[in-house]
């Protein structure tokens, strides 16, 4: 693996700005039945992240995968106020997007989501304090 | 709003135009939290109305028997606020999870915008009509727009197999077996990944049944959203022709010419013993139990033939445990007026309309080991209702139901 970087430079999906701790997961995950929406915790138990809270996290994730009802919890995490900060996905998935789509429109705060290469997401530092920028910059604080 | 959504969901999935459609299947209708009751209320009062037919997937409700669904005020108030709003736009309250067994059916080739996961599957494969996996939000603004993103499986040459499943090794004696769809089903799901397949080895008497069972199973266990079966699915008079969808092969070409349209040549799998009882185990999780708490029957909602097999077996006996039997209020209507709904409910059977017991809580709250014959009752059982499962066919499910105690014919399985 390439050391760290302090920049990187993903495809805005829903522009935006937000910065918060790097959460990585290392597994896909279907936030339909994986993650919670009125406390933003996962709870996929067979989920390595299991427990873990995304809530005001910079959340990369490798894939996401399953239920296409994720966009209607992605929809209730933006609702309660338990959405990540900022969503960076290694593949565009128009699933959880078009949940903060819906949520734009219908007036809830929104988050950027933004497409970055996995190759280009694994060079973020762990446990790093990251900001998303409006033409689709990660930085490292 | 809804169009803006929708040429939003265009310029995400990359699609250069919006195609219109015909018809389509919201399922938006389940609470999974306020938002969705915003959205579909902000619709409505922003005067959205369906520009085509549609119809409504199942609610977190019960509208005709309220009483069977254990909620608090709040969320049962929601539920059906949510439910109410996508009917006030002009959708039709059928509330199933199978609106092609309640008179919706496209015809071949026609373009519409469907949702849920099996809907999606059986309207594609079965039907031969074209759809995208579509989701909360989107399958509704396709509905008020009448337009969809041009991409994926709406596209003709999207829809050729990519994978040849051959289950020709399968005796003749289980394949005309409705247990055993569920059962290809969950192994295509977990084999096919994103590829399209094209089963060549069924009977050419397959039923729609059991091809509704097929896929409901294969897009739990996987993401299949499009199949193809060799002699019964429309696109597939022939294992080339569902190879072939869409390409440009001139038969008098000369050799090699249009040689970039040459559709490549997919890898074939076989389904053999051994993957049967892979499958066949999957889908129990209360392996050992020769004890039920209850039977669920009806994912997808059941049909009038499947009602029929369940009469012949059940009428004039009593079943010793909760047993629950999902189907749309249409159906239900249907078998109100052929006699055969009251001579159910007098053996003990629960039918439930509207919403199904995956979904919402309508098992006993005392979880235990639930018997079903249904691949995605079984997919999901565990996760959303706490209950262990035990796939049997639906003989097997009433024959356990009369005592509580355990009843397979598992010598079906064995070749």
């Amino acid at each position: 693996m390439e050391s760290s970087i302090s920049e990187i430079r993903g495809r805005p999906l829903i522009p935006g700005e937000g910065r918060g701790p790097l959460l990585r997961l290392t597994h896909p995950i279907s936030f339909w039945g994986g993650v919670e929406p009125t406390r933003g915790r996962i709870v996929d138990p067979r989920h390595p992240e299991f427990d873990f809270s995304i809530a005001g996290t910079v959340l990369a994730l490798p894939a996401a995968v399953g239920s296409s009802s994720s966009s209607a919890i992605m929809l209730e995490l933006l609702r309660e106020g338990t959405a990540p900060a900022a969503i960076l996905m290694g593949k565009a998935d128009a699933i959880l997007a078009l949940g903060a789509v819906v949520g734009r429109e219908i007036g809830y705060d929104p988050i950027p989501i933004l497409e970055i290469a996995p190759d280009r997401l694994e060079r973020l530092p762990d446990g790093a304090h990251v900001s998303v920028h409006l033409d689709g910059r990660v930085t490292v604080e | 709003m809804a169009m803006r959504i929708v040429t939003s969901a265009a310029d995400l999935l990359g699609a250069e135009a919006l195609v219109e459609v015909s018809s389509a299947h919201i399922d938006g209708c389940l609470h999974h939290g306020d938002g969705g009751v915003e959205f579909a209320e902000a619709l409505a009062a922003g005067g959205g109305q369906v520009a085509v037919p549609t119809t409504l997937n199942v609610g977190a409700l019960d509208l005709l028997h309220p009483e069977v669904v254990r909620a608090d005020a709040h969320k049962v108030d929601m539920a059906r606020r949510q439910m109410e709003a996508y009917v006030a736009m002009g959708a039709e309250p059928t509330f199933t999870c199978a609106p092609y067994q309640v008179g919706h059916e496209p015809g071949l080739g026609e373009q519409v915008a469907w949702g849920e996961s099996n809907a999606i599957a059986f309207v594609n494969s079965v039907l031969g009509a074209r759809t995208e996996r579509y989701g909360d939000f989107l399958d509704a603004c396709c509905a008020l727009t009448g337009r969809a993103p041009l991409y994926g499986l709406h596209v003709e040459a999207n829809r050729a197999a990519t994978i040849v499943v051959d289950v020709t090794a399968v005796p003749d004696d289980l394949k005309y077996r409705d247990e055993f769809y569920p059962v290809l089903g969950t192994w295509l799901g977990l084999q096919v990944g994103e590829e399209i397949p094209v089963i060549n080895g069924l009977p050419s008497s397959t039923t729609r049944d059991q091809l509704k069972a097929l896929g409901a199973a294969a897009a739990s266990s996987g993401s299949v959203a499009l199949f193809h079966v060799v002699g019964v699915t429309p696109e597939a008079p022939s294992v080339e022709a569902a190879i072939g969808l869409g390409g440009e092969l001139q038969p008098d070409s000369p050799p090699g010419w249009g040689s970039q349209q040459m559709p490549r040549i997919p890898a074939t799998i076989v389904l053999d013993s051994v993957s049967v009882q892979g499958a066949l185990q999957r889908l129990s999780t209360a392996v050992g139990s020769d004890r039920i708490d209850a039977v669920a029957l009806g994912s997808p909602h059941f049909s009038m033939g499947e009602f029929q097999t369940l009469h012949r077996c059940v009428r004039g006996r009593t079943l010793g445990v909760p047993f629950f039997v999902c189907t749309a209020r249409d159906t239900l209507a249907d078998i109100e007026s052929a006699g055969i709904a009251q001579e159910l409910r007098t053996a003990g059977v629960e039918i439930v309309a509207d919403t199904c017991v995956v979904v919402t809580p309508i098992l006993p709250a005392q979880a235990g080991v639930l018997m079903t014959n249904s691949g995605k009752f079984a997919h999901y059982g565990p996760s959303n209702t706490g209950y262990d499962v035990l796939y049997g066919s639906l003989e097997d499910c009433v024959e356990s139901a009369i005592t509580g105690k355990v009843v397979r014919s598992d010598e079906v399985w064995s070749w």
